[in-house]
């Protein structure tokens, strides 16, 4: 189903391209040799070079060259062998060269493609147009002063991956998976951390609306660095209505630089960019060509982890899961990790239950991370051995589950330790089965009488009689016999 | 004893440090003198007479320690001036511009740091043409330099030292330093040396380190060294070059020693005379010494061949769009905000126009907005891409010739030193001193210029050769045989 | 290719120096001039030639990825013209 917004002339479509911005996972700058750390001291992590200072030159870093080689590969983009540096010009405050030295019309990365998966279980590849390489700014902070802002610049000149998509998305909804489906393949790759309150992503929406069977495109508004995928959502939707608003008014559209103000759900035009933008770019004469080698690019393929579209088409063919379990358990690599960590050589299915029933609830009651799970991978596939060789039923597992959160032992000792091993001895299921019976024979008439329905509570009679413990296939089997006797 | 002190050449002035015939202090006492009687001419901007004596005193230590000399000896203990564009840790570095006035790295370009290592004593930081745009020193916020040779028909006129370099080229040839460093983007050492008749090489692009030097023309932009002699000059190369991971255009290439190089045997040689060099109207006296060159250099047994550089005329109109669009983008980190002048506004963009229009003089600010147009929407192709373009022809002419040239011979410039109120007028009339240097420049390829004789009026002329990339030596070599030939003695008023 | 006063001043504009009024029309002048002398390169024929952007003949270099600087926030601070604690500062931005 189509989205589209029913103005009061008709039906509109939105048309959506992302520029993501995402920091590149190293240890130093691209092009100095200053730490990246978050968080800081005030220009604690500046060098000359990253403040811009008189006769400082650039010198490009080989992992960041590295990491967008490999995001371009995982984004099954053309990777341009060569590729050049250009500065773009602008005056800013917190723009210290007075350039940002970025790639114009020869990126190193070009055209290639994501999957988005959407709620209703389809998927839709959007087009990446292309990545690049480019330096960040630094920090203006206008709070700290009633008359001046102030600059900090230790994120000045860490790398960025600017990456673009085609205007290929068509409703808030999409726009949300494409994030966070790049979000997951940068995840997978390590190429960023893609944590999107620390900045370390960034998104900038561009948008326009159009009549629904339009050709052709509106003119469209940048919304400026929009911190989170709901708030992206929030503001593609705001940003859409008011156009077709303004449409519908006689108005029109002028393309600007907006900004999305969480707190009221709008966005706003931006006074600091209304300034006409000639970039002037121009190759940077300071930096040669990048001229990187075919061997170099196989070298990083070489290295490329399964990226999650792959992973989940195998979980599928391999574990025959679902493809809504199998969306669920690659979203983190982490989360597949895991999961295979418990599956395999064991019921893959039971697994996929366990990990995303009780173990995810664990997960999210706080306190845990991957690193550091409720129970380990190994602990739980001990458990659903035990599941499958008798020793405790599923019911008991739970229990077993929630003492092993809390102790971390292995599961064979919680079952000794807490005496949880179900019974299977016939007799002792038997005896327990007959005194239920003596003790209620007005139920064993009416269930001989027809009544069926009371055999399930005769279960549950049996199974506190036991502690739970019976095993429950035996307990139901002995139960008919002795009921139908 | 002062006076000869500071005649000697590095040379001469470093093998009679090794004899103790002198120290290092008292060599550069010697010079402090010299500079302290010619402040007159403005050559420093910054001295650092102090620092000067104390990195003397050192040297004497090391020399008596046995440690002495960085290179063979060559520059230990040796005064040198450091055109102030070099970034030095603790010196104000200004430029020539009043908005980098009170600017003190805390960094050392990578060029006097080489320098220093080689044993070499900084007397102090040399004025230029503002961020190096200019041909006279005269755009100097400093003021302009005054350069020492007087014309003998009018001595009492002030002649310009050429530039940028034109502090640089002003203090060597008034014996205030034995030597002076210098950066070339269009001609910035040779045309100075030419002017002031001493000896300058700007070496190919990327023998020299960049890293700490405030750019102007990052494509075209090359620190060389200035002296008296050829010699000299090869000496100071030698601690000046190599490469350096911090600029990412210099050359992974091995430095010779270029002293070596001057062998004084050039037979067999081929040196190219391009007829592009000599227009109608070439300044008679220019064209004389040009040929007395090519004859100098027959009789040392090389062969001169006439050679064609077709898209000479267009240097300069490249020169002029290339090197202010790099400049306009170089020079946009001067704002206010972290170092240098500010001019307080009422909002960033006030206090940007503000501290600009206030910081930079006519002459750069006139090459930022040039610059500036023609790399803006809509000209970009027909401005600056169109140059790049005319720019490799131009190379490929020298790649041309010399696959039948070893070095080519030209005039460095069309005419001796003018004076400081002839021409300033007309910035176009004012480039075309550059219009001979401009060429190598834009090719990339080293260009050294020394003096011939004098014109008739008292006034040195320069001839340029021009070397294959890298081959400075040849550079060398030939020059080191023309130096010989041309035996100038002739020195300046006062020296 | 002649300037008019108005072009100039976007080109002042676009590189942030203030240009009095009164001094647009000389400044306009003197840029046209500069630019019909530059104009004659557009007779050359450069079909199919590359711009010369560098004459450096070589790839980039590239450094390995380890912190070898920074960490001397008061050496970047030292030369600014108005630092308040560690921060460098300017007349306050309305986004």
């Amino acid at each position: 189903m189509a989205y589209l917004i029913q103005g009061e002339t008709g039906d509109w479509e939105l048309v959506i391209g992302l520029e993501v911005h995402a920091q590149v996972i190293s240890k130093a700058k691209l092009f100095s040799g200053a730490a990246t750390d978050f968080g800081a001291d005030p220009n604690s992590q500046v060098s000359f070079v990253d403040a811009g200072f008189p006769g400082m030159l650039p010198v490009i870093n080989e992992v960041c060259v590295e990491q967008a080689v490999r995001t371009g590969l995982g984004l099954k983009s053309q990777i341009n062998l060569t590729s050049v540096f250009a500065r773009k010009n602008y005056f800013y405050a917190d723009l210290p060269q007075g350039y940002q030295i970025s790639q114009y019309d020869q990126p190193i990365v070009g055209e290639g493609e994501l999957l988005i998966d959407l709620a209703d279980g389809t998927t839709r590849a959007i087009g990446i147009e292309r990545l690049h390489l480019e330096q960040d700014a630094g920090k203006s902070m206008h709070d700290q002063h009633p008359t001046k802002s102030f600059i900090d610049l230790n994120r000045s000149g860490v790398a960025l991956m600017e990456i673009v998509s085609k205007p290929d998305m068509r409703s808030p909804e999409e726009a949300g998976a494409y994030l966070t489906k790049l979000r997951t393949i940068l995840r997978y790759l390590g190429t960023c951390d893609g944590n999107m309150q620390e900045g370390s992503m960034r998104c900038d929406a561009n948008v326009s609306v159009r009549k629904k069977g339009e050709q052709g495109l509106r003119t469209r508004c940048e919304i400026k660095n929009v911190n989170s995928i709901r708030f992206v959502q929030q503001a593609i939707e705001y940003e859409a209505r008011r156009h077709i608003d303004v449409y519908e008014a006689g108005g029109d559209i002028r393309q600007e630089t907006r900004l999305f103000d969480s707190a009221k759900g709008e966005t706003r035009s931006m006074r600091s960019k209304e300034h006409a933008h000639d970039y002037r770019y121009f190759p940077d004469p300071d930096l040669l060509p990048l001229v990187i080698g075919a061997d170099f690019v196989e070298a990083v393929k070489a290295t490329l982890p399964e990226l999650p579209d792959d992973k989940k088409a195998r979980f599928m063919a391999e574990y025959g899961l679902n493809a809504y379990d199998s969306g669920v358990l690659v979203a983190e690599r982490a989360s597949a990790d895991f999961f295979e960590g418990v599956a395999t050589g064991r019921d893959a299915k039971m697994a996929a239950n366990w990990i995303m029933g009780d173990f995810f609830a664990a997960m999210n009651s706080g306190g845990y991370s991957w690193e550091k799970p409720p129970v380990s991978a190994a602990h739980l596939g001990a458990m659903i051995d035990l599941i499958k060789d008798g020793t405790i039923s599923t019911r008991l597992a739970k229990d077993v589950f929630v003492f092993m959160v809390e102790t971390g032992k292995d599961p064979a000792a919680i079952v000794e330790e807490k005496g949880l091993k179900q019974v299977t001895d016939t007799g002792a299921i038997e005896t327990a089965i007959d005194a239920v019976m003596a003790a209620n024979p007005d139920k064993v008439a009416e269930i001989r009488a027809g009544k069926d329905k009371l055999i399930g509570w005769f279960v549950g009679q049996v199974m506190k009689a036991t502690q739970g413990k019976a095993n429950p296939a035996m307990l139901n089997e002995l139960i008919l016999r002795k009921l139908k006797e | 004893m002062m006076s000869e002190l500071t005649r000697l050449t590095i040379a001469e002035a470093g093998r009679r440090l090794a004899k103790g015939d002198f120290t290092a202090r008292e060599l550069t006492e010697a010079h402090l003198k010299v500079m302290e009687a010619r402040r007159g001419l403005n050559a420093f901007i910054t001295e650092t007479p102090e620092l000067a004596l104390e990195s003397a005193s050192a040297s004497d230590a090391r020399r008596k320690a046995g440690q002495a000399g960085g290179l063979a000896g060559g520059l230990e203990g040796i005064p040198l001036g450091i055109k102030d564009l070099f970034c030095t840790k603790g010196v104000q570095t200004t430029a020539a511009s009043h908005i980098l006035e009170g600017f003190v790295p805390q960094y050392e370009s990578t060029v006097t740091a080489n320098l220093a290592r080689a044993g070499a004593v900084s007397l102090g930081k040399l004025n230029l043409d503002e961020f190096a745009m200019g041909s006279s020193n005269l755009t100097s916020y400093f003021g302009g330099v005054e350069n020492p040779w007087k014309k003998g028909s009018d001595p009492a006129a002030r002649l310009v030292p050429g530039g940028s370099s034109g502090g640089s080229a002003a203090a060597v040839a008034a014996r205030m330093a034995m030597g002076a460093t210098g950066t070339d983007t269009g001609g910035s050492i040779r045309q100075p040396a030419a002017f002031c008749g001493i000896v300058g090489i700007k070496p190919t692009y990327g023998r020299c380190s960049r890293w700490g030097v405030v750019a102007f023309a990052s494509s075209l932009d090359q620190p060389g060294p200035m002296a008296r002699t050829v010699e000299d000059c090869a000496l100071m190369l030698n601690g000046m070059a190599g490469h350096d991971p911090k600029d990412s255009t210099s050359a992974p290439m091995p430095v010779p020693d270029f002293a070596k190089a001057l062998t004084g045997d050039i037979r067999g040689l081929k040196v190219g005379i391009p007829a592009e060099y000599r227009p109608d109207g070439l300044n008679a006296e220019v064209a004389r010494a040009w040929d007395q060159g090519i004859e100098w250099l027959k009789a040392a047994g090389a062969t001169p061949v006439d050679i064609s550089l077709p898209h000479t005329k267009y240097a300069l109109p490249v020169y002029y769009i290339v090197a202010p669009a790099e400049a306009s983008s170089n020079l946009a980190r001067y704002d206010g905000v972290r170092f240098g002048l500010r001019v307080e506004g009422g909002s960033l963009d006030d206090m940007y126009r503000k501290t600009r229009a206030a910081g930079f003089g006519p002459e750069v600010r006139r090459r930022i907005m040039i610059g500036t147009y023609v790399l803006s929407a809509g000209y970009y192709d027909a401005y600056y891409s169109k140059a790049q373009k005319v720019r490799r022809l131009i190379a490929e002419d020298f790649t041309q010739a010399f696959r039948s040239v070893d070095v080519i011979l030209t005039p460095t410039a069309p005419s001796a030193a003018f004076g400081m109120t002839d021409r300033s007028d007309d910035p176009v009339t004012m480039w075309l001193n550059d219009v001979f240097t401009i060429p190598t420049s834009l090719a990339g390829l080293p260009g050294l210029s020394l003096p011939v004789g004098l014109n008739g009026d008292g006034l040195p002329l320069g001839l340029q050769l021009i070397g294959r990339p890298f081959d400075e030596e040849t550079v060398f070599k030939v020059a080191g045989v023309m130096e010989q030939a041309a035996a100038f003695t002739a020195v300046p008023e006062g020296v | 290719m002649s300037l008019d006063k108005g072009t100039v001043r976007a080109i002042a504009e676009l590189a942030r120096i203030d240009v009095p009024e009164d001094d647009l029309d000389h400044l306009a002048g003197e840029l046209s001039g500069i630019l019909s002398f530059v104009e004659h390169l557009s007779e050359v024929n450069t079909d199919g030639i590359r711009p010369m952007n560098s004459v450096a003949d070589l790839g980039l270099p590239m450094r390995t990825d380890a912190v070898t600087d920074g960490g001397y926030a008061e050496a970047v601070l030292a030369n600014a013209p108005d630092a308040i604690e560690g921060f460098f500062t300017v007349p306050k931005v309305v986004e």
